[in-house]
């Protein structure tokens, strides 16, 4: 079934709180980059970085995994069917990252020196951030070619369509294999960190547990996202739903290998007693085990009627974990030294919020012009 | 071909469990990459707790040596009172109390003395994290330093760094990284007039506590202080070690047996003696193997030369070419 603008009103009661909620948050931005980070946020020497990077660009480019997540089941797979999912998907896939990559500046404290980064005379080899901000840069400008032909639909450009038709498969490669790389250096990121953090959370498998997670959402969004569009936008589920069934088996044994070997991992570094003797850091391990199993009970147990709530139900449970996850390692699991506490202040969380609202006024904006959403418009009964 | 279900599956699983394998192996010998190792004409500090009295004249000559700001903690603002490190301070005294802190360097009922400030790491986590080369060691002295006009302010050598010593400045929008750089505008300048010819930290410290010199000969002189006997008559040279000061004469004390810094993350070129336990001091105990090392052994396996990368890429482009062309059969385009 081809993609189709599904049109409509712009103007509504939800796109108008986006429109105040970005408003704020510029307000708070302009107040950040005029008079220092202190102004706005509770960051400190004890927690340098705070939800601007745990949730803006960690958790952020993780919730942006979906048009990963579709690309490795749809093309190396070759599991086509899920092929409708995919526009939709890589257009959270686009803004998520492309936000992530840009909301990066309001936490550079030194923003106008930004491009050493991506500079071969600047770049430091040895360090992790260098590979994610190469890493990541490159999936953005991956992630608009990819998504190119949307546009060129909309816009009529036959020359882009041709280019991208020709090479498409080289850019589809590439839009796994960046997200791999830099999605697992967001967890090696935390290793030089050292005994800073907590045992539960501190191990060489970071990678690994990094990139799994990012999958994991990526699945989990791109269900969620099905459910509340076709909600929000009053169309039928019908279409996708036997998509998101199977979708969501493949999606529980991928929980089942985290979970295993992150138990396995934290065993066998002698870390066991830890799962219960460290206070808040043991249950919000537990909290974040308990997300992880909900959902494979849901998709896997025989006694569990199956519909189209159990499928959001345990999205959102999948959401959670592996946001709470990266929380945890980041946050909650980083411990600088006595005195030093953190918890993002109001209008740093209104910068947060700002960038989420302009994401999803961004995604509304798009599938009411551009042909994302598969094509049949709006039920008639509502 | 397609793969149904069952394929995918045995094939993801495959391949986290290859993973699972590459990441968890250890490195390979050649990718893997071993403490770094002490410079050659490595300069640093020996701190002595036992020693310090607490009188921060080391805390107020920083200060003026490196043209820092005072720092306000009491209403008056009277003087400087710095409370941490920060962004206007690069050197502190801190002390550990316990009980009624009636005895000197006694961890019960006692108390003590402690500096807090760069150690200097032969293998620093902050340089390792630094992705703009910012933060450097140099090959020859072994300082640690920062260079603001790379800096992008993203804070990683703050958040990455054991002992918590880079330090940020959360209150201008031009901010910038603060830690100690041992004086090295004062020890490379030739104006024989200068106020802080080495350390001023190690200068105007009275009792010699905080000493400066070759990481060598200071290591030495730890070694020496450590073999004294307790209550014995002792020595103490002050200012540098090379051409001290007149000496500081004391009972020597009853040293914890352990020089702070000989092995802790791959050494560090300030060393720290003391009567209490490192720990209460405020100094953790640290594996020997640097923090640096483990991360850029795991970067450089995985993407050492960017062969891994290159494969994968070969291998994805040649199934998703081969899939697309399947998928516009069945669509028909």
């Amino acid at each position: 079934m081809k993609a189709q603008p599904i049109g409509g009103r712009l103007v509504s009661p939800v796109t108008l709180v986006l429109t105040v909620l970005i408003l704020l948050a510029a307000f708070f931005g302009a107040q950040r980059f005029l008079f220092g980070f202190n102004s706005v946020a509770n960051i400190n020497d004890g927690f340098p970085w705070g939800i601007w990077i745990a949730w803006d660009v960690v958790i952020g480019t993780g919730l942006a995994c979906g048009g990963f997540a579709l690309a490795l089941l749809v093309y190396i797979a070759n599991q086509n069917q899920y092929h409708p999912l995919m526009r939709p998907a890589l257009l959270a896939s686009v803004f998520g990252y492309t936000l992530g990559g840009i909301s990066v500046i309001f936490d550079l404290g030194r923003y106008w020196n930004f491009w050493h980064i991506l500079f071969p005379t600047y770049q430091q080899y040895g360090s992790v951030m260098v590979e994610v901000a190469l890493c990541v840069t490159a999936y953005i400008i991956v992630l608009w070619i990819e998504f190119s032909p949307v546009l060129a639909e909309k816009f009529g450009w036959p020359g882009v369509k041709k280019f991208t038709g020709k090479w498409m498969f080289l850019f589809i490669a590439l839009g796994v294999l960046l997200p791999t790389m830099h999605q697992s250096s967001l967890g090696s990121l935390l290793i030089v960190y050292g005994q800073q953090i907590h045992p539960l959370w501190q191990t060489m498998l970071l990678p690994l547990l990094f990139l799994l997670s990012a999958v994991a959402m990526g699945y989990a969004v791109v269900v969620f996202e099905a459910c509340v569009s076709t909600a929000g936008f009053k169309r039928k589920i019908d279409h996708e739903l036997p998509l998101i069934a199977s979708l969501s088996k493949i999606m529980a044994w991928l929980l089942v290998a985290f979970i295993v070997i992150r138990l396995g991992d934290i065993v066998a570094r002698g870390a066991f007693a830890a799962m219960f003797t460290s206070g808040v850091k043991s249950f919000m391990f537990w909290v974040e085990m308990t997300l992880y199993a909900l959902p494979v009970a849901m998709l896997l147990s025989p006694s569990v009627k199956r519909d189209a709530k159990i499928y959001f139900l345990a999205a959102c449970s999948m959401l959670l974990a592996a946001v709470l996850y990266r929380i945890d390692a980041y946050l909650v699991g980083y411990e600088t030294g006595p005195g030093w506490n953190y918890f993002p202040a109001v209008p740093e969380i209104m910068i947060t919020i700002g960038i989420v609202a302009f994401e999803i006024l961004g995604y509304i904006v798009f599938v009411r012009f551009f042909p994302v959403l598969p094509g049949h418009g709006p039920d008639k009964a509502h | 071909m397609t793969l149904d279900r069952r394929n995918f599956m045995k094939a993801a699983l495959g391949g986290t469990a290859a993973a699972t394998v590459a990441v968890a192996l250890p490195p390979n010998k050649a990718q893997a990459r071993d403490n770094k190792s002490m410079p050659p004409k490595a300069v640093g500090l020996l701190f002595d707790s036992t020693l310090c009295i607490g009188c921060k004249a080391c805390v107020n000559s920083c200060k003026d040596a490196n043209g820092m700001p005072a720092e306000f903690s009491t209403p008056d603002k009277l003087w400087d009172t710095p409370l941490d490190l920060s962004g206007k301070t690069l050197n502190v005294i801190k002390s550990y109390a316990e009980g009624t802190s009636d005895v000197k360097d006694r961890e019960g009922n006692g108390y003590a003395f402690v500096k807090k400030s760069c150690l200097h790491c032969v293998d620093p986590s902050c340089v390792s994290a630094c992705p703009v080369t910012a933060m450097t060691k140099d090959p020859e002295s072994g300082i640690v330093s920062y260079d603001a006009d790379k800096c992008i302010g993203c804070r990683y050598c703050v958040a990455a760094c054991p002992f918590g010593v880079p330090r940020f400045q959360y209150d201008t929008a031009t901010p910038r990284i603060q830690k100690c750089q041992l004086c090295k505008q004062h020890l490379a300048s030739t104006d024989a007039e200068r106020k802080y010819k080495f350390a001023a930290c190690a200068q105007v410290c009275p009792t010699g506590a905080t000493l400066f010199g070759p990481v060598e000969l200071l290591k030495a002189e730890a070694q020496r202080r450590l073999e004294l006997e307790a209550g014995s008559a002792a020595v103490y040279p002050r200012g540098q070690i090379e051409t001290p000061f007149p000496a500081h004469e004391k009972p020597a004390p009853d040293y914890k047996k352990r020089i702070y810094g000989d092995k802790e993350i791959g050494g560090t070129q300030m060393l720290l003696l003391a009567g209490v336990s490192f720990g209460k001091l405020g100094y953790p105990d640290l594996p020997e193997q640097s923090y640096a090392a483990k991360s850029e052994s795991l970067q450089h396996s995985l993407y050492g030369g960017m062969i891994l990368p290159l494969v994968a890429l070969a291998g994805l482009a040649f199934a998703i070419k081969r899939t697309a062309g399947a998928h516009k059969n069945e669509e028909g385009e």
